[in-house]
């Protein structure tokens, strides 16, 4: 690991730090073209090519690490430089414009790095954060199940003690590129005796583990990234088991926390633009000029439009990171940062697709940022489905932040087994 | 408004927060509704002392900012201006008072320092932002004539103009491209100043008339004919401090709202027990720390003359223009018919980003002035 400059106090400033990361990643990064979009799921990417990129993406986290440049915010003893989020935007800003290992950030540094670092055990930490931090374990969250998706506490994967073992059985789902990701962190049912909040565990597991079956999902666009996993007689160490027992809501709570932070979180690398996201105001600038539209005054709109909600958001979400640091604001506040981020890339797809007007429903292999608009439109709601629904954000906000009466819920106070479930599984 | 204050601007803030609680509480508003200036002069003058005037102001005219980012001092009043619907020309007194102190030459030193002392009043006729250094809505010519300028046409609608001593007029150079910015005494001859009808209750509006006025060529304020970027940068300040006002507005508005919906009950249970509403409250909170945080963004850009500032100052304009009165009217709507009464405080802050919205520019115009700014950025790069 290279020595890094430091101030008299012996903590590397954050301009010294910039200084570092700049001159870093102008030798070692490639810069990004100017319309190259980062790691999003395209349809058109084949597998191979997916499986390059990821293998691209250890390989930068590899040499960040060498370079004393991973877990800026991660604690020393487990291989991070312990400095602060104001370093962690430093370098966000630096590395904006240069290719970055976008498939490591979430879920693997928040929530499931940060999980471990708030709950794992001194050995648990030790095994795990220096080898996430050298891209070396990438983590998925086996956390939503076909029979609940926003009620992640009905969880109905269970975990039942044998010996010094659990034997897991059960199915999670909506795991991003699980079929090459390498670790588990996993919410299960070790109690069906009480409500169902406090009969939950956390474990770890490796995804090759044997009785681990990843089935790739095929999406309405044709990606195949989303995965399910069936689970059955999975054997996993206890010393492998996260916080203790039936106290997994405990995690829960945290891990719902750090998976709202999302690119917020100061565990994650976050580029300061959307320049390189597809959707964002570049990409409606693209559109509108590639179809000849953006001399009409009313996609000009459109454009304006979308580029001031981008503009805000990148206002709002470290105002938020702000206020919970400093507690000015609840750390549920978070949730305010997913429901505008899910609203804001929601009206951006429409916006897009309104400015690719027939080429949103036909377009040709050469129509450029016009290309697949009509199926980003259709695949919209993932922005406000995955990583929470923003209806359990909008929950989050009024009861957590505004303190507002809790929805009645019929499960509360009830042992979990007598609690009505439905047949039909949605996920 | 900032989250985290110094604690210089959080003695500041409390100060002009206590004054406006004691002089201007929702009561006296309601009554000033009648009064044709919409406040007393003692009360200007007393404002002028707690600081509302000088931020933005040179130290040897008098002025200065508390800290080390005036402008963002000044927004903390704007907030506290918008969250108490406090009557007064704010933004208009710091935009006159900063062009005098900035581009202003040896005959505007008086009316700096009266402006400053809170002794007399001054307001603007800006236009409104299009194309940066191009504003538009300018229906004011000047033409230059002998050793004199000679200003034709009208401004409207300029604040407070029927009880300021001055205005700062911006102009088109008749037959030429370019503007000029020319300080007019009220009283001078050929200006007539008419009252207009406004959706506030204390800030007052005029159209103002120039027949023929003619005053020496030392009136102009900066290059005549050059005055375009002086202009567009009085437009930032007038566009970042109408944005803090507006976003106390909504704090005010929403905070009213949050608290009925916890008072009033229907079907035997709080509003705030229903779904339906809890939902919307989260939208509007949303809005409102959105609002909060492009508004703070904007503001400290147009401090520090930052490249971006023009194209943050209108995204806070437009997406604050928006949502504040989405805001604002969906607070109505969970109060209901009391909502729309004028017993009722609520529509003091509805007033107020209503009121805001249209000025400097619809969120319209400020999105298509967003689209201009983006394409050129990206073609520059």
């Amino acid at each position: 690991m290279s020595t890094s400059a430091v101030g008299a106090d012996g903590v590397e400033s954050v301009e010294e730090f910039r200084a570092r990361a700049r001159a870093w990643i102008r030798a070692n990064l490639r810069p990004l073209e100017a319309h190259e979009e980062v790691g999003i799921m395209r349809p058109t990417r084949t597998d191979e090519e997916e499986l390059a990129a990821v293998a691209r993406d250890r390989e930068i986290q590899k040499a960040l690490f060498d370079a004393g440049l991973a877990g800026i915010c991660f604690p020393p003893e487990y291989g991070g430089r312990g400095l602060t989020p104001a370093h962690q935007r430093a370098f966000n800003e630096e590395i904006t414009g240069y290719e970055y290992p976008q498939r490591l950030q979430v879920p693997t540094f928040a929530p499931c790095a940060a999980v471990l670092l708030e709950f794992g055990t001194e050995e648990q930490k030790r095994a795990h954060i220096p080898a996430i931090l050298k891209g070396e374990e990438i983590w998925m969250q086996f956390l939503s199940e076909p029979s609940s998706g926003s009620d992640v506490a009905a969880a109905l994967t269970t975990a039942v003690r044998d010996g010094d073992d659990w034997i897991l059985n059960g199915s999670k789902i909506w795991t991003t590129g699980a079929w090459w990701s390498d670790w588990g962190l996993c919410l299960a049912r070790t109690n069906w005796d009480v409500p169902k909040h406090r009969g939950l565990t956390v474990f770890i597991l490796p995804i090759a583990a044997a009785g681990v079956d990843v089935q790739r999902i095929e999406m309405l666009n044709g990606v195949k990234e989303f995965c399910q996993e069936f689970m059955t007689d999975v054997r996993v160490p206890d010393s492998d088991r996260i916080g203790e027992v039936d106290d997994g809501w405990t995690v829960g709570t945290r891990w719902m926390f750090h998976e709202r932070m999302s690119s917020g979180s100061p565990y994650v690398t976050s580029p300061g633009t959307s320049a390189h996201h597809r959707i964002g105001p570049d990409w409606l600038l693209d559109i509108a000029r590639g179809t000849g539209r953006l001399d009409d005054p009313l996609v000009r709109d459109l454009v304006g439009e979308g580029r001031v909600l981008d503009l805000v958001g990148a206002a709002l979400h470290p105002r938020l990171a702000l206020g919970m640091t400093t507690g000015r604001l609840s750390d549920q506040a978070a949730a305010i940062g997913r429901l505008y981020s899910g609203v804001c890339a929601t009206r951006l797809t429409t916006i897009a697709f309104d400015i690719a007007g027939g080429a949103g429903a036909a377009w040709a292999d050469d129509d450029g940022a016009a290309s697949d608009v009509g199926a980003d439109f259709l695949m919209r709601q993932t922005a406000t489905i995955g990583g929470g629904t923003t209806e359990m954000a909008r929950n989050v906000v009024s009861e957590r932040v505004l303190g507002m009466p809790r929805e009645a819920a019929l499960d509360r106070g009830r042992p979990f087994r007598e609690v009505p479930r439905g047949g039909r599984s949605g996920g | 408004m900032l989250l985290e204050l110094t604690p210089d601007q959080e003695v500041f803030r409390e100060a002009t927060a206590r004054f406006l609680a004691d002089r201007v509480p929702p009561e006296v508003i309601r009554r000033l509704r009648a009064d044709p200036a919409g406040f007393s002069p003692d009360y200007w003058s007393a404002g002028a002392e707690l600081g509302w005037t000088s931020l933005l102001a040179r130290e040897e005219h008098g002025g200065g900012p508390i800290g080390d980012a005036a402008l963002v001092d000044l927004s903390i009043l704007a907030h506290e201006f918008g969250a108490r619907a406090a009557p007064g020309p704010l933004a208009s007194a710091n935009v006159v008072a900063h062009a005098l102190s900035t581009w202003g030459g040896e005959a505007h030193t008086a009316a700096v320092e009266a402006v400053l002392s809170g002794e007399s009043l001054a307001t603007c006729a800006l236009g409104e932002p299009a194309t940066p250094g191009e504003p538009a809505g300018i229906r004011v010519q000047v033409r230059a004539d002998g050793g004199d300028v000679v200003l034709d046409g009208t401004a409207r609608p300029v604040e407070s103009a029927a009880g300021a001593g001055h205005i700062l007029v911006t102009a088109r150079v008749a037959g030429a491209a370019g503007l000029a910015q020319v300080l007019v005494p009220t009283a001078a001859p050929g200006v007539t100043v008419t009252p207009m009808r406004t959706v506030d209750l204390t800030r007052r509006f005029f159209a103002v008339g120039f027949d023929g006025v003619r005053l020496p060529a030392d009136a102009v304020v900066g290059e005549f004919g050059e005055a375009g970027e002086q202009v567009e940068r009085q437009l930032q300040v007038a566009l970042a401090l109408s944005c803090a006002e507006s976003v106390g507005a909504m704090q005010t508005a929403f905070d009213l709202t949050v608290k009925w919906a916890f008072e009033r009950y229907s079907f035997g249970r709080p509003l705030a027990s229903y779904q339906e509403l809890k939902h919307r409250f989260a939208d509007m909170k949303t809005w409102l720390e959105a609002s909060h945080a492009i508004s703070d963004k904007a503001t400290a850009a147009v401090d520090a003359g930052a490249p971006e500032a023009a194209e943050l100052a209108s995204a806070a304009k437009a997406y604050i223009g928006d949502y504040g009165t989405e805001l604002a009217q969906d607070c109505v709507q969970i109060h209901g018919g009391i909502g729309v009464t004028f017993e009722h405080d609520l529509h003091f802050y509805l007033r107020r980003v209503t009121l805001n919205r249209a000025l400097h520019g619809t969120p319209a115009s400020h999105r298509a002035r967003v689209t201009g700014i983006f394409e050129n950025l990206k073609e520059q790069a």
